[in-house]
């Protein structure tokens, strides 16, 4: 137990090994089945239908769209949107400080909706998953709809005007600037990265039917509570 | 101890070859320097972090200075360009020592170390411009993550060879705990930055993200931690382990359970639950098992009191085994499935993270710097004052912070199941913020004290007596004429 060879190969290889299928190999296999993994999802497949979010956002923003997506909302913008839009996600590190997990305790499932399941990670957006460790700001995985474009130009602009409180910082260079030499920018017009965050954002739950359904309501609350001691993972069909 | 007895260097045994040294003093002595400019770096990002989470941005935003970006900044360059960088002077200085042998070579070393640096620079660039990859605590651009396996191989090389090499029939514990942390460093770092990136989607690469922040922990730093403690007490204490059994007994429940619980980083998470109870369970195990190592080291101490007040690299190496004591007992907790309803994406997350890697290992690597940084200049600490003012500045701010930021961690968690609005767990949080911004001050304050010190003791005069030339055969000098405090 001494010699380099034997620590080498059992300590080294054998439990790294040993580790690897357990923790990772086996919890894995579940996810390789037919089943489930014939939902898996390309990003072209996903941006199929843009939503309406998306089509509005080229209404709102045309000039910004013929910039950044040759004027069109059709699934191939939207579909480059959604790549791009994860890229700054992860490039801002959005997901350090906003998770992508509602879990089934903690008053989650009131605040946020539906508890997380994993068909909704299978797709080519989560390479890797953004579950994220830390919630300074809410979740995000039930965000599609919540707000509306405007809400979200404006609070990339700068977050404490429509969330006083709010610590997040701002991102101008989400925007096109009226004049480069001068912070002041009256036409708030998202540019290219901006566009793409707001649909990544916007896309963020999406395929929820009814994303609001458990949100903020009285009787929402009153089943949060209840979650907090009898839900287990697996009891997702609760909800369907 | 087998140090002492395998320090005679069989190069040069034969007649007409070549006396070359065991030791590359510059290797140790560059790697230590990189450590505490990236060190240097890696805090005032921290520091940085912690005021832009109080609404201040420093005269407009900048996109690279993005708040995002910097604590990113701040979690990698400690991991990889800090706590690394360390860890390879430490080795330089230690593996030759303990098998008689040199390391592979030292054009190599020399190579591996711009190499490193080169990779750690471009890393802390591409950060900065937006460049990160999803994985936590790996953010490290993708482009880089096979350069980097590339230098972890070349390390694994470098090390191998006089471990393989040595003519001892058994292996020193330090060096138990090297064989293995080269070969999972690699696999690791494979498993982490390229399995979730480009092969599994989803929940199944969840569950290898968490082994990937967890092994990053348990089969790199702590390894190389506890390496340097088994090599480095006994040396300064003059005096065998305590416990030869319990060293095995320490290095093998490690090697066997710590690999084992990625998966309690995301408990009540879409991982299949048998996964999340098993990582629950061997956390428990390995936290037992952890106990038994702690106290080796205790026990180890016991007799020679006087060393915390004479000796400041026993006074790190005890205060970093106590805080180790204190995040096991927590983890221990902390990994159960009730706590994790409130503590998970809380500052309590932060606040164990930072005791961890803070107070413990870069306590640690503290140790090291104050016995070997005279031994690498040749010149007596400049200032014992600094030294102690660091000591104090950096513990006290620490452990305050820890026990700040899990009281946030509470606050926050309680908040959030009593389904307050989103706001009030913010407001609540701004006086601890402001607390933490304080501390991290402090601590910030202890390191420019340090580092000064360093410089001023590279500089100065007070020389220490070591005959250059044999520096790489001398036996350790276990006077420690520089530790004594103030």
């Amino acid at each position: 137990m001494e010699r380099f060879g034997f620590v080498f190969l059992v300590a080294g290889l054998g439990f790294f090994i040993l580790a690897f299928v357990v923790s990772a190999w086996l919890p894995w296999l579940p996810f390789t089945e037919e089943e489930f993994s014939k939902g898996y999802q390309t990003v072209a497949q996903i941006a199929k239908n843009p939503p309406l979010e998306f089509v509005e956002l080229r209404e709102q923003y045309p000039e910004a769209f013929e910039k950044a997506f040759a004027g069109k909302s059709d699934s191939e913008a939207f579909a480059e949107a959604l790549v791009v839009g994860r890229k700054v996600y992860v490039g801002e590190a959005c997901w350090h400080c906003h998770s992508q997990q509602v879990r089934p305790v903690g008053g989650d499932e009131a605040r946020f909706g539906r508890v997380s399941y994993p068909e909704e990670y299978n797709n080519e957006l989560n390479y890797p998953p953004l579950w994220g460790t830390r919630r300074i700001g809410p979740d995000l995985i039930r965000q599609a709809g919540l707000k509306s474009n405007d809400w979200h130009v404006a609070h990339f602009w700068n977050p404490p005007d429509v969330s006083p409180t709010s610590v997040m910082p701002r991102y101008p260079w989400f925007f096109e600037a009226d004049d480069p030499k001068t912070p002041v920018n009256e036409s708030l017009m998202p540019n290219k990265k901006g566009l793409s965050i707001i649909a990544y954002v916007q896309w963020l739950g999406s395929w929820q039917t009814n994303p609001r359904e458990t949100l903020h309501g009285i009787d929402a609350i009153e089943r949060a509570y209840q979650s907090v001691e009898l839900s287990r993972f697996g009891s997702k069909k609760r909800r369907s | 101890m087998s140090a002492a007895s395998s320090l005679t260097p069989n190069i040069g045994s034969r007649p007409g070859e070549v006396r070359l040294p065991l030791v590359s003093n510059g290797l140790v002595k560059w790697h230590i320097a990189a450590s505490y400019f990236w060190l240097t770096i890696a805090l005032l990002a921290g520091l940085l972090y912690s005021t832009q989470l109080l609404q201040n941005y420093h005269g407009g935003n900048s996109e690279i200075m993005s708040p995002g970006r910097v604590r990113m900044v701040h979690t990698n360059l400690i991991a990889f360009a800090f706590l690394t960088n360390g860890f390879l002077g430490m080795l330089y200085w230690v593996v030759p020592r303990l098998t008689g042998q040199r390391v592979l070579s030292h054009k190599l070393g020399w190579l591996i170390f711009a190499v490193w640096q080169a990779l750690m620079l471009a890393m802390w660039i591409g950060l900065h411009l937006g460049e990160a990859q999803a994985v936590e605590w790996g953010e490290t651009p993708v482009w880089l993550d096979p350069l980097i396996v590339v230098g972890a191989a070349l390390v694994s090389i470098q090390f191998y060879t006089p471990i393989i090499r040595s003519r001892e029939r058994s292996m020193y514990v330090s060096l138990w705990y090297f064989s293995a942390a080269f070969v999972w460093l690699a696999l690791t770092y494979i498993m982490g930055n390229f399995f979730p990136e480009y092969i599994v989607p989803g929940a199944a690469a969840g569950a290898m993200l968490g082994l990937y922040i967890h092994d990053l922990v348990g089969l790199w730093v702590t390894p190389m931690g506890w390496g340097l403690m088994y090599f480095f007490v006994p040396v300064i204490l003059k005096k065998p382990v305590w416990s030869h059994a319990l060293s095995l007994v320490g290095f093998w429940g490690l090697a066997f359970f710590y690999p084992l619980q990625g998966v309690h980083h995301f408990l009540w998470s879409p991982i299949p639950m048998f996964a999340q109870y098993g990582a629950v369970i061997s956390t428990i195990a390995v936290e037992i098992v952890v106990t038994t190592v702690i106290i080796n080291f205790y026990m180890t101490w016991r007799g020679s009191e006087s060393s915390l007040k004479n000796s400041m690299a026993i006074r790190w190496f005890w205060v970093g085994a106590l805080f180790y004591f204190i995040t096991c007992l927590q983890c221990a907790f902390q990994v159960t499935l009730t706590f994790q309803t409130i503590i998970h994406f809380t500052d309590w997350v932060v606040g164990h993270a930072h005791l961890v890697m803070f107070g413990v290992f870069t306590f640690w690597l503290y140790g090291v710097l104050i016995h070997l940084w005279p031994k690498l200049t040749g010149r007596e600490w400049w200032s014992r004052k600094l030294n102690s003012w660091h000591f104090w500045l950096t513990a006290s701010g620490l452990f305050l912070m820890f026990l700040d930021l899990t009281t946030a961690g509470l606050v926050q968690g309680f908040l959030w199941r009593a389904l307050a609005p989103w706001d009030e767990s913010v407001i609540a949080s701004y006086p601890f913020w402001y607390f933490r911004a304080l501390l991290g001050t402090a601590i910030v304050i202890g390191h420019v004290a340090l580092v000064v010190n360093m410089i001023m003791t590279a500089a100065g005069a007070k020389k220490l007596h070591v005959d250059e030339d044999y520096a790489g055969y001398e036996e350790v000098d276990t006077e420690e004429p520089a530790a004594v405090a103030g």
